[in-house]
């Protein structure tokens, strides 16, 4: 073996290495996940931490039941998916369909542009503005609510839903719409019976992946949301979501303790979560392809 | 007389994904001619071409069985492609100019192989240009972007680029389909001095060009060989009726 | 029959467009609110000097600081290791099993929330490796983060390099790597630049991750090597709006600018280039 079949060789192996460590990364996730969250389950059944009614990590005896967090994170992203999805659908139509071509440049960069707005910043700028107006408005005890959370987060999740669907709209092919065309259909006719119809499991995997974008929010949330681990009745009380409890409390734990591995057992819950959304959102993309 | 043999193929068979593209192929090209490879689209004259200097590797789905000898060692042996490929140079059907300048273009081949020295590189530069017929054209604009050339000049280029690694035999694949009757013309001119250096294979669609510059001629259909002989034998009397009717335009 | 179509076309093109509307107005809306309520607070001392009086005072200097090292530690660990896979993804790998676990494997990464990244970064870097909570930890777990923004670009800008520039290179006997080096990274440059700047833009943003990996609620100095904690602008702007009582707005909002304008001149400065190197491009 020459020398530079013996480099060629190197870099090549290297490169491989390089190629995998996405798939090593996921694996080392969950394996530090659950080291670090399974030993929680020495001490609580898993019922009772899926179930369980109360989250009192603190108390003597603690109780760690995440229900109220579950209901918390689901009130907020049902909220900011209600919101998010019907704007965000009719946007990414609106860019990919009739906006002429540099009104679409001015707005998807514009789209970008809220995509990279840090979710401290979104949340800081929730509880300045919004929070006080839902409070006023409403006549609440306070604006710290899963609504105002949802609102916020919605604005979050739109650049994800918005870009994604219009990829979705432009990968129709031009021989439908012409199809539609020919017989006489509307411009609004061939988009609302063919175009939605040809784009939708791109679509769905626009949405899906908006909603994996608000569960898996953390800052915005936290700032937001008031954080009362209180088993939710309505869109407009305080509520704690997952993400803000692990954010919220790590910070104070002892490590080791049962408190520390149940923060980790939530963290499982979020992977596992978040992964199944992702590969569902994967399969309707690839089965629009077929 | 006897002529040196350069490439000799046996029994050459190929598969893309099971789809045989070539059968049984037994063909002896000699130094310094040119052959013409003629036929109709997906006749396998391309993937032969790209068996001579393993451009098939490229492909996941490409099989092979048979030999293919150069200069009598075995090509597809455990040999270093990268020397092969310098030896055996390749000209597409598109010209495929990288986006450098006229200098770098050239230059880039030599480069990889080592080659360092400006003046050594100016001078590789100069003589392909002028083996090629572009050096009057472009002497005054070397370090100009080499996109801005016309197609002609552009396909002219990447022949003094072949060159410039220094090859043995050329390979070139519909070479001028692209390309207007003069810039043709000047290609086929470099062709025919060509021979007193490099054995020549020349993949084309353009039967009157295998005619012009050719010394022999083959015919590929469905990915066999019907007929190999001389270029005048093989347009003014076949031997396979099937030879016949593709030049005579009956089908193709 | 044909007038009620058309009526029915133009109210939902107006519906559509509201929806567009929407969505834009809000990042008007929250940059236009940032700068005017912010704009006072910058002032040379506040880029430079230390917070005071329990930060309701001062600068934010050791903020500003610490994001930079984040980000160039971040990019240190993230940029080869992406731009390798990226190119493992479409130089070399074949269509098989394991190409397609990896795609999926990256599509996941991307999707796993921030905060469990900062778990993990938790688990492994602070206390497995025993780095602490320092420079390091909060910059591997923030590499991993931007690992999957890194490999699209590069993947997509790779894409887009004809691959007979490739088949030029090879021709004249180039290897492989010379010809991904000599032939296809030139020109995918610009691409990758870009990704590489959504991903400063990323780092320097997120708040989750460094939590319990680096961020530090405050420190009078500056860090003096990787294995120190570190305080970094959007904790820091977390701190002062909800942990510390009577900060001012201002110095509250002026955070949040210089974070703002931090963060989105990254973007800008990306979407420029991509914009340019559409038009550049010629093949």
């Amino acid at each position: 073996m020459n020398l530079k079949t013996f480099k060629e060789f190197l870099i090549e192996k290297l490169i491989f290495l390089s190629g995998v460590t996405s798939i090593m990364l996921v694996i080392l996730i969950f394996i530090f996940l659950t080291k670090e969250g399974l030993s929680l389950f020495k001490a609580v059944s898993l019922k009772d931490f899926l179930l369980g009614h109360y989250w009192y990590p603190i108390s003597e005896p603690s109780q760690f039941g995440i229900l109220p967090l579950i209901l918390g994170s689901l009130f907020v992203t049902m909220g900011a998916t209600i919101i998010s999805v019907p704007i965000g659908v009719a946007s990414a139509v609106y860019i990919a369909e009739i906006a002429p071509p540099r009104m679409k440049e001015v707005l998807k960069s514009g789209i970008e542009i809220l995509a990279a707005i840090p979710s401290v910043v979104i949340g800081f700028i929730g509880m300045t503005t919004l929070v006080p107006f839902v409070k006023n408005a409403l006549n609440l005890p306070t604006g710290l609510t899963a609504f105002s959370g949802s609102v916020m987060l919605a604005f979050m999740a739109m650049p994800t839903v918005v870009s994604i669907a219009e990829d979705a709209l432009n990968a129709v092919p031009k021989k439908y719409k012409e199809a539609a065309f020919a017989l006489g259909a509307t411009h609004w006719q061939t988009i609302w019976r063919v175009v939605l119809r040809a784009a939708s499991s791109g679509i769905v995997a626009a949405i899906m992946l908006g909603i994996g974008r608000v569960i898996g929010e953390t800052m915005a949330v936290m700032m937001i949301t008031g954080n009362a681990a209180r088993i939710p009745t309505s869109l407009f009380q305080p509520v704690r979501t997952l993400t803000a409890t692990i954010a919220a409390e790590m910070g104070e734990t002892v490590q080791g303790s049962d408190h520390y591995h149940a923060l980790f057992a939530i963290g499982i819950v979020l992977f596992v979560i978040t992964f199944i959304i992702n590969l569902i959102a994967d399969f309707a993309v690839h089965r629009k392809l077929k | 007389m006897v002529e040196r043999i350069k490439i000799k193929t046996a029994d050459l068979n190929v598969w893309f994904n099971v789809i045989p593209s070539l059968k049984n192929i037994d063909i002896e090209i000699h130094e310094r001619e040119i052959l013409g490879i003629i036929g109709p689209a997906n006749s396998g004259k391309s993937t032969f071409l790209r068996c001579l200097n393993r451009f098939n590797d490229l492909y996941q789905s490409f099989k092979m069985q048979g030999k293919i000898f150069i200069d009598e060692m075995d090509i597809y042996a455990n040999i270093d492609v990268w020397g092969l490929r310098k030896k055996v140079g390749m000209v597409f059907a598109l010209p495929v100019v990288l986006p450098l300048s006229i200098f770098e273009n050239i230059a880039y081949g030599p480069r990889r192989h080592g080659i360092k020295n400006k003046n050594r590189l100016a001078d590789i530069v100069e003589n392909t240009l002028k083996a090629a017929y572009l050096w009057d054209e472009v002497k005054d604009r070397l370090d100009s972007s080499a996109m801005k050339l016309s197609g002609g000049q552009q396909q002219r280029l990447c022949l003094a680029r072949t060159l410039a690694v220094e090859p043995d035999i050329i390979l070139y694949d519909e070479p001028c389909s692209g390309l207007d009757p003069i810039s043709t013309a000047k290609i086929e001119e470099a062709m025919v001095r060509f021979k007193e250096k490099y054995t020549q294979v020349l993949v084309t669609n353009n039967t009157k060009q295998a005619a012009r510059v050719s010394d022999r001629t083959a015919f590929f259909l469905m990915g066999e060989l019907i007929e190999l002989d001389r270029t005048e034998k093989i347009f003014t009397n076949p031997i396979d009726q099937r030879t016949d009717d593709y030049i005579s335009g009956r089908f193709g | 029959m044909r007038h009620n179509a058309y009526q029915t076309q133009k109210i939902a093109f107006v519906l559509l467009f509201i929806a567009t509307v929407l969505v834009v107005l809000p990042v008007i809306f929250i940059v236009f609110i940032i700068v005017q309520k912010g704009w006072h607070a910058i002032t040379w001392e506040f880029l430079t000097a230390i917070p005071k009086n329990g930060m309701r005072e001062g600068g934010i200097f050791p903020a500003i600081v610490g994001t930079v090292y984040l980000v160039v530690g971040t990019l240190i660990f993230a940029l080869p290791l992406g731009v390798l896979s990226a190119i493992y993804l479409t130089e070399y790998s074949k269509d098989n099993l394991l190409t397609r676990l990896i795609k999926l494997a990256i599509i996941n990464l991307a999707g796993v929330p921030s905060v469990v990244y900062g778990l993990f970064g938790l688990g492994i870097f602070v206390i497995f490796l025993k780095f602490g909570s320092s420079i390091l930890a909060g910059s591997l777990t923030l590499a991993i983060m931007v690992l999957p923004i890194i490999i699209t670009t590069t993947k997509e800008a790779l894409d887009s390099v004809p691959q007979s520039f490739r088949e030029v290179s090879l021709s004249l006997g180039a290897s492989k790597w010379q010809t991904i080096q000599y032939s296809v990274l030139p020109h995918a440059l610009p691409g990758i630049l870009t990704g590489v700047i959504l991903a400063i833009s990323r780092a320097a943003g997120e708040t989750a991750p460094i939590l319990f990996t680096v961020a530090a609620f405050y420190l009078p100095h500056l860090p003096q090597s990787i294995f120190d904690q570190a305080m970094a602008l959007p904790y820091h702007l977390y701190v002062i709006s909800t942990q510390v009582p009577n900060v001012s707005v201002e110095i509250r909002y002026g955070t949040a600018l210089v974070l703002l304008v931090m963060v989105l001149s990254a973007n800008f400065v990306a979407i420029v280039i991509r914009s340019k190197f559409r038009k550049m491009k010629k093949w």
